[in-house]
């Protein structure tokens, strides 16, 4: 392309605008004042040290990731089988079905929060952590549905049909020769997935009882009662999680996958 | 594959999804469709109270302009991305998913932190002298929309660049070589090619606003709620659990209404270019 001045500029813009408010956090939990202060005008790590002196943030971290890992797999339990059986056979009801299987993503996870909580916590006195459970399980469907669907497009499948003909029962065939063949969208599919019910809040609003709260959702309440950098120093701590993360999906997957 | 093998595979997850999601919503949401004196009056009054229908409006109001300011910065930034040089383009597009995979707590914090009365615009603009008291910016719904662009504009960027990524380069030449300068083959040309993309980065945009639950509660404070936030007040703070259930009911019916019009918008535009 030849260079353009006014659109490089433009763009330079635009990503300043990304970049320099996260820039700006980063800076800010170093700072040595018990308010957030930006330049900072002493060098501290104490901020980073309260992070991991906070219980409820050690505990939250815990119970998000169980939880992100759980929803994760049992929706991949569920989301593969569904999302092989949706790409062998093309017709109007699979389409519907596979509707019905992204509908999630229609339904606003604040209401998605709100309904378990009523239906399945005050109705059914089902304990919050279940609840919060199953919220997170309905975040992650969709993007195993969507992420394996379309990686299963692109499998030749005429390579599942020399299996069985070679004699190969159908669910050997299926863990033999279609898994491998689309391991890297189940890892996309599943890192995608992570992720997104990790960082999740609305869905978790709604969801916490004593002893039970998202991660998201208690730094959230923290933010609310507390003006200091140790939200700074956590926000710190998971962008560079994030950029490991990235980091091996790129190694691995490419960055691409992760525009899922 | 045979109809009765494809139903054992989908039949497992169909079901939880059912139990998990469709019934709560119909047993939760339903009984506000005849609830009170009348069929439909919770929805009647809603419409009639004048404080929810300027959250109604206030939440698509700031979808609307959240959407629109997102196409304008994005869509440049995708063509850049889209016609930079393979190293470029992968680093521009890491820079781009990496705000989306980063909490939007912190992504809302730190505009807590540039808007605040304390915050850094307000210092810069005492430190030169601009004004004498700080201006209100944070707690506005001024700062709901920066917040919201912030988080959206990366889902944008991501969306549309994938598709100008699969237009032919020399598709804008032979449109130059044609003797369109270049903003009017970017018009003509990659513009229309790249409209579904932009269509589903624009659902994506406004339909995530409309539901975006973090962004209008740490920056728009108590005075600015949205309906995502008003369903949290009504059911936690007022502990209103039939009015929290009509809000939810109208904002899922505005979701699929805006899917429906910007899919709309897609055919006749499609339409015309045919």
């Amino acid at each position: 392309m030849r260079k353009n001045k006014a659109l490089t500029l433009y763009v330079v813009l635009v990503f300043s605008f990304l970049l320099i408010p996260l820039a700006i956090i980063t800076v800010t939990a170093f700072g040595g004042e018990s308010v957030i202060r930006f330049p900072i005008s002493s060098f501290s790590l104490k901020w980073f040290v309260n992070v991991f002196k906070t219980h409820s943030f050690r505990k939250s971290f815990a119970a998000s990731i169980i939880i992100a890992v759980t929803a994760t797999l049992i929706a991949m339990l569920l989301g593969i089988p569904a999302a092989y059986a949706l790409s062998k056979t093309k017709s109007r009801t699979s389409g519907f079905i596979k509707s019905l299987f992204l509908s999630p993503t229609i339904v606003p996870g604040i209401v998605i929060g709100f309904v378990l909580y009523q239906f399945l916590v005050i109705t059914f006195k089902v304990p919050v952590y279940f609840g919060l459970l199953t919220g997170h399980f309905l975040v992650t469907l969709p993007y195993i549905i969507r992420v394996v669907g379309s990686s299963l497009e692109q499998f030749d499948f005429s390579v599942e049909e020399a299996a069985w003909s070679l004699g190969c029962r159908k669910p050997e065939a299926f863990f033999k020769v279609v898994l491998p063949n689309i391991s890297s969208g189940i890892s996309a599919a599943f890192m995608l997935s992570f992720i997104n019910s990790f960082n999740n809040i609305p869905v978790s609003m709604f969801l916490t009882g004593p002893g039970v709260s998202a991660f998201p959702a208690t730094l959230m309440n923290y933010i609310e009662y507390n003006y200091d950098p140790t939200v700074s120093a956590v926000s710190v701590l998971l962008m560079l999680c994030t950029m490991v993360l990235m980091i091996i999906v790129d190694r691995t997957l490419g960055i691409a996958s992760m525009a899922g | 594959m045979k109809k009765s093998n494809m139903y054992i595979l989908v039949v497992p997850g169909l079901l939880i999804l059912f139990v998990c999601m469709a019934l709560p919503l119909l047993k939760v949401l339903l009984p506000t469709l005849v609830s009170g004196d009348y069929p439909l009056s919770s929805y009647v009054e809603f419409f009639k109270d004048e404080y929810y229908l300027k959250i109604l409006i206030r939440t698509v109001k700031i979808a609307l302009i959240t959407t629109v300011v997102c196409m304008i910065m994005g869509i440049p930034a995708s063509y850049f991305i889209s016609r930079c040089e393979k190293k470029w383009r992968g680093l521009l597009l890491a820079v781009s998913i990496f705000p989306l995979m980063t909490n939007s707590v912190i992504r809302s914090f730190a505009w807590i932190n540039i808007l605040g009365s304390n915050g850094i615009i307000n210092s810069i603009m005492k430190a030169a002298g601009m004004i004498d008291r700080p201006l209100k910016l944070l707690y506005t719904e001024f700062a709901i929309i920066v917040g919201s662009v912030y988080l959206f504009l990366p889902l944008m960027i991501v969306t549309v660049s994938g598709v100008m990524e699969n237009i032919d380069n020399d598709m804008m030449e032979a449109a130059q070589s044609l003797g369109a300068n270049r903003l009017i083959s970017f018009m003509k040309v990659i513009f229309p090619l790249s409209l579904p993309g932009i269509i589903v980065g624009g659902i994506l945009v406004f339909t995530g606003t409309l539901t975006a639950y973090t962004t209008p509660q740490l920056l728009g404070g108590n005075k600015n709620l949205v309906m995502s936030t008003l369903i949290y007040q009504r059911a936690m703070a007022v502990g209103d659990w039939s009015s929290a259930a009509v809000v939810a009911l109208i904002m899922i019916i505005l979701t699929v209404l805006v899917i429906r019009i910007f899919n709309g918008i897609a055919a006749r535009l499609d339409q015309r270019g045919e």
